[in-house]
């Protein structure tokens, strides 16, 4: 330490914020430019269907189970072969997600038996009333590709009888 | 008594135009320090309205205007409606004795770039100076609150000491130019400006303004970690737009004299010929020196309370009165045997004394750090 030393310390540290004036600003101009989420960001919930069109969701109801707050309301309906939403035998004919409530934890995507919901990279979550807040199945649901994807479904007697997919790998 | 009605109509112009620069000023000078700030820290700043953010004090103002204003249930409700007022006048009235240029010719009159001559400028700019702590003072007092009777407090404690040091750094400066108006100080700095004769006294003046007008790192009156803001904490909307206001003037005036006493005022290239290029090399000295407190904000940390009434008593105020003493010495030795080495050997000295304080600081860093282990 040298006796000079109050003053240089005083203008290194003016050298540090005159030099930071030439850096690349970091902010992204958030409605123009979005930034890219993290591949394990959880925001908004996604009801995935599989690649023939059929939702994944069972109505099951393990979600609103496991969700620690008691965001996730389901009610179950029957599927027929005439009428298929899902594979198996019920769908999820109601599927609310109260975004008041949720706390975007995850243990939904992690009791899922079929892996069906999802939490997605959406996180444009804003309402101007409490009744907005409520998010339905079809707002929740995943767009198809063409209309002939869209649920419910007219298949073939025993095609679908397996409401959870056989496991590829047991060990995986 | 004066009878010339063109006379009075030029001051009042004269007025017109400075009160709205100032106010111009101001609204901008936040916009300045909000970008400047913000590149400093890499982001971008207000950019959103209007090109590169240039409405954005406009919003600001409509917003506060429309504000609500709340008034303290046990506040002393006449004294809190006078201390923004008592705070805003004098940081406006004392832009009157700046000198923006010489004089212009201008429908077949001259005209001249400053609203009043008068020959103890530095007296009227030190006494008003002294004039808006009291609207700090009365404002943290009447509002009836713990943090804004402290923010007050400090302020007064803080404003009063390092007046003295504002005023003794600029004795220098008198005794230089040998006069008390700001003309004279200008137009004495042609051969060199004034800081390169007297950089100590222009380092002391600068530091105690950064604390006369309350700015980081002597933030202390509206320190926001201790004191929310202090002394106009319990103000909203057009009364916390006028401290707002004041504080902001402040600064520009606090610049714009630190640009004449130091820095040379309206002095630059072809400013003999061209009248109006004062007012632009002012304004440009003004800028500057803006940035220079804004980059100080941005970079040093509030310091202690304790520590900042030690710099200002027991570093300042002597530093400055020797400062006083080596200037005086040197002009009597150089007009004793006529010899201008005299004038050059003050800011040697000068700086050689001012190395004492460093070194104090040193040793007093040294003993706490060896007091630590």
């Amino acid at each position: 330490m040298s006796v000079l030393d109050p003053i240089v310390e005083l203008v290194r540290g003016l050298w540090v914020t005159l030099k930071s004036i030439g850096e690349k600003p970091v902010t992204f101009q958030y409605p123009e430019e979005k930034r890219e989420v993290r591949q394990r960001f959880r925001g908004r919930h996604v009801l995935k269907r599989y690649d023939n069109g059929l939702e994944k969701c069972i109505g099951c109801s393990l979600c609103a189970a496991a969700c620690p707050s008691d965001a996730i309301f389901v009610e179950a309906g029957e599927n027929t072969d005439e009428k298929r939403f899902s594979p198996g035998e019920r769908y999820a004919s109601t599927y609310e997600i109260n975004m008041l409530r949720c706390i975007f934890c995850g243990y939904c995507e992690d009791a899922c038996p079929t892996e069906a919901i999802v939490l997605g990279d959406n996180y444009e979550l804003s309402f101007f009333d409490r009744r907005s807040a409520i998010y339905t199945k079809e707002m929740l649901l995943e767009s198809v590709p063409s209309q002939s994807q869209l649920t419910p479904q007219k298949v073939e007697d025993g095609e679908h009888n397996r409401s959870v997919p056989e496991m590829k790998d047991p060990r995986d | 008594m004066i009878s010339d009605w063109t006379l009075w109509l030029e001051w009042f112009i004269k007025s017109v135009i400075l009160i709205f620069a100032l106010l111009g000023g101001f609204a901008y000078l936040t916009w300045y320090e909000r970008r400047a700030l913000a590149r400093i820290q890499t982001r971008i700043g207000p950019n959103r309205a209007g090109p590169f953010g240039l409405l954005q004090p406009i919003a600001d103002a409509v917003k506060l205007i429309f504000k609500e204003e709340l008034t303290p249930a046990k506040a002393f409700k006449f004294v809190f409606f006078l201390a923004p007022i008592l705070t805003v006048v004098p940081s406006i009235i004392i832009a009157a004795v700046i000198p923006w240029g010489r004089s212009i010719n201008l429908f077949g009159r001259e005209i001249t770039l400053y609203l009043a001559d008068i020959n103890v400028g530095i007296l009227y700019f030190m006494s008003i100076a002294a004039i808006s702590v009291y609207g700090i003072v009365l404002a943290g007092w009447s509002s009836n609150s713990k943090y804004a009777m402290l923010g007050g407090l400090r302020s007064t404690a803080q404003m009063i000491s390092y007046e003295l040091s504002l005023g003794i750094a600029l004795v220098p400066v008198i005794l230089l130019a040998n006069s008390m108006r700001m003309i004279d100080i200008v137009e004495m700095q042609k051969a060199a400006w004034f800081i390169l004769i007297q950089t100590v006294g222009a380092f002391i003046f600068w530091i105690a303004t950064l604390a006369e007008v309350n700015r980081a790192p002597f933030d202390m009156p509206e320190a926001e970690q201790e004191l929310t803001a202090g002394y106009h904490s319990e103000y909203s909307g057009m009364k916390f737009a006028l401290f707002f206001m004041a504080e902001y003037q402040k600064m520009i005036i606090v610049s714009a004299i630190m640009a004449v006493f130091f820095f040379g005022g309206y002095l630059g290239p072809w400013v003999d010929q061209f009248p109006l290029l004062g007012p632009v090399y002012m304004f440009i000295k003004i800028v500057l020196l803006l940035f220079g407190m804004i980059w100080v904000r941005a970079t040093w940390p509030r310091i202690r309370y304790d520590r900042l009434m030690e710099f200002g008593w027991k570093i300042l105020v002597p530093l400055s009165i020797v400062i006083v003493f080596i200037t005086a010495t040197g002009i009597l030795l150089a007009a004793e045997f006529s010899n201008n080495i005299f004038l050059w050997m003050i800011p040697v000295v000068s700086v050689i004394v001012g190395l004492i304080p460093v070194v104090m600081v040193y040793r007093s860093l040294r003993r706490i750090s060896y007091e630590r282990a």
